[in-house]
């Protein structure tokens, strides 16, 4: 599949803005959220502005931004509707609490409850993006439940490796070692995730073959040996692009490496330090790693996965 | 509304016949004729006199090989356009409701006016039956020719679609594959038609009709299996011949 970059920026982005939120809520929860008013405007800042430009930038790729609107009518069939309209609630209760958090009531139980609510939507808006590709049958890389757990954990992850740095730069070191025994819990199991979707994709069978897709499998080896045009169409643009299978293992290393080791290890560093110059460096070097590594993670996501149509273009089976 | 209806009165569709289609691309032509002048007009082309010519196409004829084990091969031209889904991805994963399938007939089609242009429609069909048109930013897709099939001012014979009215070899037919006294049903039962990626769960309304049997060393093949020889240069009696050729051939021999 054709990776679009608004689509990866969007999920990488809006993905790591939820999983602050379901931060910043957890801590709130947990009375360890600092309550200072710089540290708010911050955190919740940078928070709504990864949700929102990701939600802006998904409606880049579209025919017709001006008609968005419309996407939130076919939420009893579409995951793309759910997903828009779940995006769109979650604004409510994160809104107020981070209202509520920053003014009146700091750790009243209205802003807890909000809090809790919020991340609560922020999850499920996840979700739902991860179903828009888990519910296509034609993507067999896609329709597994992988693809959903990887995009429920390494949102988290994300958000939780920016609040990590965050609260380097803002010196609550108390805070800051929770938040890194949290993000390395989440890389771990962000890698192993990820091993398993390579794992599910490397040994199940394929679904569809040139023999079911033409319906000549019992003539024997099915080959393509004439395409119906001589140059790309928008279905081998679009469903087509491949990448070869050396760059794929290197990008997937590139991906453990960027994604999960050095975040692992600079945060792993930087929570021995327990504070201080060096320990904020360390987290932004894992910040830095990680989002080039989720973002070559996405890219993947989209750059391996094959469609069914491709076997009217030659490919065997998918 | 892009959820799907639970039965349409009929379900209007194409049968195509893979053992008579001989792969001449007229049934593409004459759909992008149509259409580029219908209710998806226009039918965008890019570059279409450079070197990279690219455009929308509802229709496009692919020719595969078949090797069986024996290592005995067949040629096969294959059509491949919408085929109208009774269980349509395309439609149920739309967000705004411009893809729908009609209650009436089972066609289904994209309301332009309100597609955004997300492409998740043709991600979601297996066989490659959506193409976006960049120009208009909206997907584009076979209407079976809603816009001559019931359209009055045409004599009866030619309100089928245009790809069915075009095919000089008849490979293809037009029908209600809903009703099974149809001819198109009929046809369908006579010779095993089948459903392309039935794994795909898409139900398709369309159907192929398999290549018929080829019965291999006999009368087709030489003793050799190979091609049968070419007939001889020249022959060697006059049996047969006209008058002058038996004349002219006494005088020269
Ligand atoms: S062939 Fe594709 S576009 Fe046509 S109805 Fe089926 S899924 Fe939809
Ligand atoms: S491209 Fe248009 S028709 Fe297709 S899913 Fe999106 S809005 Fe619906
Ligand atoms: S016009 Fe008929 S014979 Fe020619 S490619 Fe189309 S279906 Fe085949």
């Amino acid at each position: 599949m054709h990776p679009a970059r608004s689509v990866i920026f969007f999920t990488t982005a809006s993905g790591a803005g939820y999983g602050m939120m379901v931060w910043l809520a957890v801590l709130a929860t947990l009375g360890l959220l600092p309550t200072d008013l710089p540290f708010g405007l911050v955190a919740f800042g940078l928070a709504f502005a990864l949700i929102v430009a990701g939600l802006l930038s998904s409606t880049f790729h579209l025919g017709h931004p001006e008609r968005a609107w419309r996407a939130l009518s076919q939420w009893r069939s579409s995951w793309l509707s759910r997903e828009g309209v779940a995006a769109i609630l979650a604004f409510v209760p994160l809104g107020l609490f981070a209202l509520c958090w920053m003014s009146l009531d700091r750790q009243g139980d209205v802003a807890l409850l909000f809090g809790i609510v919020g991340a609560a939507m922020s999850l499920l808006t996840i979700f739902t993006t991860s179903m828009i590709y888990a519910s296509l049958r034609t993507i067999p890389a896609w329709r597994n439940g992988w693809t959903v757990a990887g995009y429920l954990v390494l949102g988290p992850m994300n958000g939780a490796v920016i609040l990590a740095l965050l609260f380097a730069v803002f010196g609550y070191d108390g805070v800051m070692v929770t938040m890194q025994a949290i993000a390395l819990a989440l890389l771990v199991l962000g890698v192993v995730v990820k091993a398993l979707y390579w794992r599910h994709l490397r040994v199940s069978a394929p679904v569809s073959t040139a023999g079911t897709a033409t319906g000549l499998g019992h003539l024997g080896k099915v080959e393509l040996t004439a395409s119906p045009h001589d140059s790309d169409n928008y279905l081998l643009r679009e469903m087509g692009f491949r990448i070869a299978r050396k760059h794929a293992q290197k990008l997937r290393r590139i991906t453990i490496l960027l994604g999960f080791v050095v975040p692992i290890l600079t945060l792993g560093g930087a929570m021995l330090m327990a504070g201080g110059a060096m320990a904020t460096i360390l987290s932004l070097l894992a910040w830095l790693a990680c989002q080039t590594g989720i973002a070559t993670e996405r890219w993947l996501f989209f750059a391996e996965a094959k469609h069914v149509v491709t076997l009217y273009y030659g490919e065997q089976a998918v | 509304m892009t959820s799907l209806p639970e039965t349409t009165a009929k379900k209007l569709g194409l049968v195509v016949d893979l053992d008579i289609c001989v792969g001449c691309h007229a049934c593409a032509v004459n759909c992008k004729e149509w259409n580029a002048a219908g209710k998806s007009a226009p039918l965008t082309d890019y570059d279409p006199y450079g070197k990279k010519p690219d455009g929308v196409w509802f229709n496009r004829i692919h020719t595969f090989e078949t090797t069986d084990d024996a290592g005995q091969g067949q040629t096969v031209h294959f059509p491949r356009s919408c085929l109208h889904c009774e269980d349509a991805p395309c439609v149920t994963v739309c967000p705004t409701g411009a893809s729908y399938k009609r209650t009436e007939d089972g066609i289904v089609l994209v309301n332009e006016d309100i597609c955004i242009g997300c492409k998740l429609c043709s991600w979601a069909c297996p066989y490659g039956a959506r193409e976006y048109d960049e120009h208009a930013g909206v997907m584009k897709k076979c209407t079976l020719c809603v816009d001559k099939i019931y359209n009055t001012n045409l004599p009866e014979e030619s309100r089928v679609p245009a790809c069915v009215s075009t095919c000089p070899a008849g490979a293809r037919s037009f029908g209600d594959l809903g009703d099974p006294q149809s001819e198109v049903s009929k046809l369908v039962a006579a010779r095993g038609g089948y459903d392309l990626m039935p794994e795909q769960g898409t139900k398709p309304v369309n159907k192929y009709l398999p290549p018929r049997p080829k019965e291999h060393h006999k009368g087709q093949r030489g003793e050799d299996g190979k091609a049968p020889r070419m007939l001889a240069h020249a022959d060697a009696s006059t049996d047969g011949a006209g008058l002058i050729a038996r004349w002219v051939d006494k005088i020269l021999s």
